[in-house]
């Protein structure tokens, strides 16, 4: 995709930060104008980065008075031009659904930092989950896509947050940072490098904004002030934006659309990353935080004489489906651990045709050791 | 609407989304003869509303930037608009149930946090686009679809809660006398604090027929009856009144 390149705009170089800094400062490097956010562990830190960082580097903040108010602000301010964002967690993201939708129907690039915590409801609030996996994708009701990414690390607490901005901006959704309380709260080393690609909305001035004769098109964006005169309505509209909630065959072409918007640009979107893939037998797939653990458990597993491989995805939402599929053929199983009782472990048995599946579950508060998976490796031999 | 106000709808669009008697075309007139008067540039102004029949004055009718959003929550994303570009004028036009119900915390915090908000809530006392229901705004003892042997509760009154919260500019008017009306509209846009203006507009369909009112214009002679200015008054309102006026 058209990337321009930047100046990245926080201090470069090897630092040592928090994954929710890291996440704050991607999203400073990106570009982001606009934070708007209620506090909510274990995410808050990254709305007190805001706080003190974005009206120095010319943006806005503010505090709202609840989640669904942070994201209808996020919402507003995107309209205006602004990239913008929030950060939150397991409740939040609950209650800012019905308008994640609206920004999805709306095309409205907005990207939502989702440090998950553990579930459901006030659950443990300070400690590590990630329940959220089908919350984010479903959560809002009707038909809509989303974007989300499972970071593993500081470094891509950092980088991923660009990457979000960068998908919402170009695809008009919403798009989420997958983040993990023990992620957000790590510190670790982070190569912070001197540029970054950042990918700017596209505006064609007259062009329709919400709708192409493309069935899978992404219209151009205009904003509030450009003399567009723009109608931006969660009612479904036409492609300049009039309301027109008549003509069944009309509302399935638009809802149609929005969806392969992205499901149509999956090769472009979803990104992985193999280790010992090439000759293994038994294969993790892993995403977020328990990844590092089952990269961990790989390497002991191959010391022990078992060919073990991981799929680490990092693209979850649009889930990756031919990748699943393409990577089952040839092994005798796959592994999927998980800080919830089996989110995406049903979305791999669905693509992993005959090949066997074993789902490993914690849902303690705890990260998953590499123990455990090297456990039921060795159980799957 | 007279033709002189045309230059601000849209060219689409044609026909009212009111029904016969309502009071929010005299609402609509009223706001766009403000907007004329201080000559507003409405390429940059933008127009926030919620959900329900009050939400259509501006969208899609009026020619400039809409935001037609969620129930109960235009005020918020009219805060993320105004905070992302000040330099956008920001009017939200919606009804009392929208921003007084299921908005109502984010009408008072917005009050609080003193942007330079123009919110204009068309109150008719009930919800008219979902079929009559009982809205925070209901007189007591009034008829409406779910409190059919009148309504137990209170009602709210909304220019004081706002001014409680905060807001510097709270005016109530009706659209019985839409010259006062014009006069605190104007004032508000004007403004570059946070401004309220409650506007008493009456159902017909909803709220006339259920509490006995033989027509569209005995709920006017009804509601000019009980407005009351009380800046000008020198005496105590009469009982039943409705305080109109700048709070």
């Amino acid at each position: 995709m058209p990337l321009s390149t930047v100046n990245n705009p926080v201090q470069a170089g090897r630092r040592y930060l928090s994954g929710n800094d890291a996440a704050a400062e991607g999203a400073i490097a990106a570009g982001c104008r606009f934070y708007g956010g209620y506090p909510i562990t274990p995410s808050s830190e990254i709305m007190e980065y805001m706080s003190r960082e974005l009206e120095a580097r010319g943006g806005a903040f503010l505090q709202m008075e609840d989640e669904i108010a942070s994201i209808s602000s996020v919402v507003g301010a995107s309209w205006t031009g602004a990239k913008a964002m929030t950060a939150t967690s397991g409740p939040g993201v609950s209650l800012m659904q019905e308008c994640l939708g609206y920004a999805a129907f709306t095309e409205t690039p907005v990207v939502v930092v989702d440090v998950q915590r553990a579930g459901p409801c006030t659950g443990q609030a300070t400690k590590v989950g990630a329940g959220d996996i089908m919350a984010v994708k479903w959560g809002s009701h009707g038909d809509y896509q989303v974007v989300a990414l499972s970071p593993w690390s500081v470094q891509e607490m950092f980088s991923l947050t660009v990457e979000a901005f960068n998908l919402s901006e170009r695809l008009r959704v919403p798009a989420f940072l997958l983040a993990e309380e023990a992620t957000g709260h790590l510190r670790e080393r982070v190569d912070m490098p001197e540029t970054v690609e950042v990918y700017n909305r596209d505006y064609v001035p007259g062009e329709p904004p919400f709708g192409t004769d493309d069935p899978a098109g992404i219209p151009s964006m205009p904003s509030f002030g450009d003399g567009e005169k723009l109608m931006v309505t969660g009612s479904t509209h036409d492609r300049f934006g009039f309301r027109k909630t008549e003509g069944p065959a009309f509302h399935d072409a638009l809802v149609r659309r929005l969806s392969n918007k992205v499901l149509s640009r999956k090769n472009e979107i979803c990104r992985h990353e193999g280790y010992h893939l090439d000759d293994a037998e038994l294969v993790v797939v892993a995403y977020g935080f328990t990844a590092r653990s089952a990269l961990s458990a790989v390497r002991a597993a191959r010391q022990a004489g078992i060919k073990a491989g991981l799929l680490r995805l990092i693209t979850i939402w649009p889930f990756d489906n031919e990748l699943i599929s393409r990577v089952a053929g040839g092994i005798k199983g796959f592994l999927v651990p998980e800080m919830n009782l089996g989110q995406v472990d049903g979305l791999v048995r669905a693509y992993a045709g005959s090949t066997p599946v074993r789902s490993l579950t914690q849902v303690n508060g705890s990260t998953i050791s590499p123990a455990s998976i090297l456990a039921a490796l060795k159980e799957m031999c | 609407m007279a033709r002189s106000m045309e230059k601000y709808l849209r060219p689409e669009v044609v026909t009212t989304p009111f029904c016969p008697g309502c009071g929010h075309g005299v609402l609509m007139g009223s706001l766009l003869r403000a907007i004329d008067q201080l000559g507003l540039d409405m390429d940059q102004t933008v127009f926030v509303s919620g959900i329900g029949c009050a939400a259509w004055i501006p969208s899609p009718n009026f020619a400039a930037d809409t935001l037609h959003t969620l129930h109960g929550r235009a005020v918020a994303f009219a805060s993320g608009v105004k905070k992302a570009n000040p330099d956008l004028k920001v009017i939200v036009v919606s009804g009392d149930g929208d921003l007084a119900s299921i908005g109502g915390n984010h009408l008072i915090h917005a009050a609080r946090r003193n942007l330079d908000l123009t919110v204009i809530c068309a109150n008719n006392m009930i919800y008219g686009m979902t079929g009559g229901q009982m809205a925070p705004t209901t007189p007591q003892g009034h008829l409406t679809a779910t409190s059919v042997k009148g309504n137990p509760y209170r009602p709210f009154d909304l220019s004081k809660l706002v001014k409680g919260a905060g807001a510097p500019y709270v005016a109530r008017g009706a659209v019985v006398r839409p010259y006062e009306l014009i006069g605190y509209l104007k004032k508000a846009i004007a403004s570059e604090e946070f401004a309220f203006v409650e506007v008493m507009s009456p159902c017909p369909t909803q709220y006339g027929r259920r509490n006995k009112y033989d027509s569209p214009g005995a709920m006017y002679d009804r509601l000019g009856e009980m407005c009351a200015n009380f800046s000008d008054a020198d005496c105590p309102l009469p009982e039943g009144a409705l305080p109109l006026g700048e709070f």
